[in-house]
């Protein structure tokens, strides 16, 4: 009797501690992830706040933070250090001024549409921080691009991201099409232009470098007919930038390449049909089928791909080491160098810097082109 | 054929089938021409490091040799050295210990979330979230002023729990399901420079610097949003029905989850896993920041390859071959799944 009483408070116990979990299973699935979420992207994004307004010191042993407010942010856009991040700036000039104003002239009328059309306060404010970030890189851009000037890491990684991305999407959206065609072996071309998305970023820099090395790669015969031996791509700015480029593009393109194939492939194939026996050229097709269909796919897909590149560091960093100079640095890598030469408030200032940049990057394309593309569904 | 049909350019030919099945011989050649060099520029530089792997110093540095028994001898010297001699098997298990066992936890913990956020409704108020937010940045504050962060962490639960009792309770505003997700999917914009820093400082304090377990739960932290980006859509996409006739059966939720949702969107956690698996594999900044010696991972060590002497291209390229072909040949398999994987993401977004 006792016994029998004793399992029965057991099993009650046990049912009511089943019951709790139950009615909180939802709770219990979503907290291991917020945990990890707080741990290891909040927690460290608010310390960072912290180190970026700090000098650090190493002091005995441990290390010391003194706070010194704006200062690190201040070194950056303004004072010693605004050679490394915003380049050496040089007065603009009659042309670059003319740039300026047409820039600035399609800006407001931009700006004046939204406001005639559709106005929402929020949408103003947003539209006017995108507009500040563009107009402090185009005058950046403006004031180092000349003669004279220098660029700095935020054009570098612009360029990277703004050019990178363009690039890897047309080669990317082409190798689609001619994929998406009646063709034997569709298969062996997917599966091989699948290849360089797996091979790691370090090993794609140092593959590129045997590769563009003049004296003893495969294209030495090549160069030494052009003459070119004593020449090296990675002393001067722009081949050294290209080359990264050219590492970037040839491991990113087949993301948008895999990604744009399988929505062309999943398109309706009887309205394609219909316009062709109506006879619509390819192009028509393309522009008023295809596209249409492909385009939210090819907005997120470039959305994605504006994230990742806002990254970049490791083929600039095993490429050419940043150099010649200063010219292939990434903001990553920069941040990377000044914690490496122990400046971690620095270092986080540049990292927040990038954070704010890819941030409202990626969040106007999200807003103004995202959006748009996805108006048909 | 009209004139203007003639007039056309190559290009546009290039993309022009007479019908769907057939197209005619000029462009199917320009197509298969156009895929062919695209193939050869894939294919090159994977073939030029597998050729140099087998190379000694001499072959490599008295120019460019191509083809292995006809203008250069082929042999196991770099490959006897890296593998047998070079402490290369360390890494390449750490590798493979982080990658698997942080890919593992990041869907666990991922695809949970993403299932609970699908399938049931969530409402926390916005004051919570808030005054957390607050009392975190305080502690923060507190312990960079000095104070020990026991206490403060302590101090900062009571006051928690305290404002979710008092006045947390007399606001209505709060977030949903879709804030929720928003915000998990979102972190992964942030660049990872930003976090590494603190991270790097807290695993120093917790002298945990330099270990497995520490790459592995950042890694977690770090793929985390993919998961629950591209689980969710999978679980959104299964038939409820199933699901309720076995919570009506008397299942709990992680029963349901476990023995009925899991299975049914396999192939869309084939793709996520090997998606994530192969960011992992790959990492290089977390990986360098966080390891030295003993947790070191293969993109650590081919990046250190960089000697005074310039880069010994014969032993870098064996290291790059063995980190590359065994994902290359998985990802042969599920290249399919992935794709799928990716597009059902990308047209959710």
């Amino acid at each position: 009797m006792t016994i029998s009483a004793a399992v029965q408070a057991q099993r009650l116990k046990r049912e009511a501690r089943d019951e709790w979990i139950d009615r909180h299973s939802g709770r219990i699935m979503v907290l291991p992830a917020v945990i990890i979420l707080l741990c290891f992207a909040i927690f460290p994004l608010i310390v960072s706040v912290y180190l970026s307004l700090c000098r650090f010191a190493l002091a005995g042993g441990g290390f010391k933070l003194t706070f010194i407010g704006l200062f690190n942010y201040k070194r950056l856009l303004f004072g010693a250090q605004q050679y490394h991040f915003l380049g050496t700036l040089k007065p603009l000039e009659t042309p670059e001024w003319i740039l300026f104003a047409i820039y600035m002239a399609v800006i407001l009328y931009w700006l004046g549409r939204y406001t005639v059309a559709s106005f929402t306060v929020a949408g103003f404010i947003g539209r006017l921080i995108s507009v500040a970030l563009a107009t402090g890189i185009v005058l950046a851009a403006l004031a180092t691009l000349p003669a004279g000037g220098y660029e700095g890491t935020l054009l570098t990684t612009c360029f990277y991201v703004i050019v990178g991305v363009s690039v890897q999407f047309l080669i990317g959206l082409a190798l689609a099409l001619l994929c998406a065609q009646p063709i034997r072996a569709r298969n062996f071309f997917r599966v091989v232009f699948f290849v360089p998305l797996m091979v790691t970023p370090v090993g794609v820099a140092y593959m590129f470098r045997m590769l563009a090395d003049m004296q003893k790669g495969p294209f030495a015969p090549v160069s030494a007919a052009m003459g070119l031996t004593a020449w090296s791509w990675a002393t001067e700015a722009w081949s050294a930038r290209l080359m990264v480029l050219i590492g970037d593009t040839w491991q990113w393109t087949p993301f948008v390449f895999i990604v744009l194939l399988a929505a062309i492939e999943n398109q309706p194939r009887d309205q394609v049909e219909a316009a062709r026996l109506d006879g619509a050229s390819s192009w028509q097709i393309f522009r008023d089928i295809t596209w249409p269909a492909i385009a939210p796919v090819a907005g997120t897909v470039v959305l994605i791909r504006l994230i990742e590149a806002f990254k970049i560091i490791d083929i600039p960093n095993v490429l050419t080491a940043g150099g010649p100079g200063l010219a292939t640095e990434s903001l990553t890598l920069h941040s990377f160098i000044a914690w490496r030469t122990q400046d971690l408030g620095g270092s986080a200032a540049v990292g927040y810097l990038l954070l704010f940049v890819s941030t409202v990057t990626c969040a106007s394309f999200f807003n103004y082109v995202v959006r748009w593309t996805r108006r048909f569904q | 054929m009209t004139a203007q049909q003639k007039s056309r350019g190559f290009i546009r030919r290039l993309f022009e089938a007479e019908s769907l099945e057939e197209m005619a011989i000029a462009p199917k050649v320009g197509v298969y021409a156009a895929l062919a060099f695209w193939t050869l520029i894939v294919l090159f530089p994977l073939y030029w490091v597998l050729v140099t792997s087998f190379k000694i110093e001499v072959q490599v540095d008295s120019g460019p040799f191509y083809l292995p028994f006809v203008d250069f001898s082929p042999t196991l010297d770099a490959w006897n050295f890296m593998l047998l001699e070079n402490n290369t098997l360390g890494p390449y298990l750490n590798s493979v210990v982080v990658a698997l066992s942080s890919t593992l936890l990041a869907l666990l913990f991922g695809s949970l979330a993403a299932y609970a956020l699908v399938r049931i409704r969530f409402q926390v108020k916005l004051a919570a979230v808030l005054t957390f937010i607050v009392l975190l940045i305080a502690v923060i504050a507190a312990v960079a002023l000095g104070a020990p962060w026991q206490a403060a962490t302590a101090i900062a639960i009571a006051l928690f729990l305290l404002a979710l009792g008092t006045f947390v309770r007399r606001f209505e505003a709060a977030v949903g399901n879709n804030d929720i997700e928003f915000w998990m999917i979102s972190n992964r914009i942030m660049p990872p420079i930003v976090a590494v820093l603190p991270i790097y400082v807290m695993f120093q304090h917790l002298r945990l610097l330099d270990t497995q377990f520490a790459l592995i739960s950042t890694y977690t932290g770090v793929n985390l949003p993919i998961v629950v980006w591209l689980t969710r859509d999978f679980f959104a996409g299964i038939p409820l029905d199933l699901e309720e006739s076995a919570e009506i059966d008397g299942a709990s939720k992680f029963r349901v989850f476990f023995t009925i949702a899991l299975p049914l969107v396999r192939s869309g956690l084939a793709a996520t896993f090997m998606l994530v698996l192969i960011l992992t594999w790959n990492e290089f900044l977390l990986a360098l920041f966080l390891t030295n010696a003993n947790a070191q991972t293969m993109p650590v060590l081919v990046a250190a390859q960089n000697t005074t002497r310039g880069p010994q291209w014969w032993y870098m390229s064996v290291l790059i071959v063995i980190m590359i072909a065994p994902v290359i040949i998985i990802a042969g398999f599920l290249q399919k799944h992935i794709a799928r994987g990716l597009l059902i993401g990308a047209v959710k977004g």
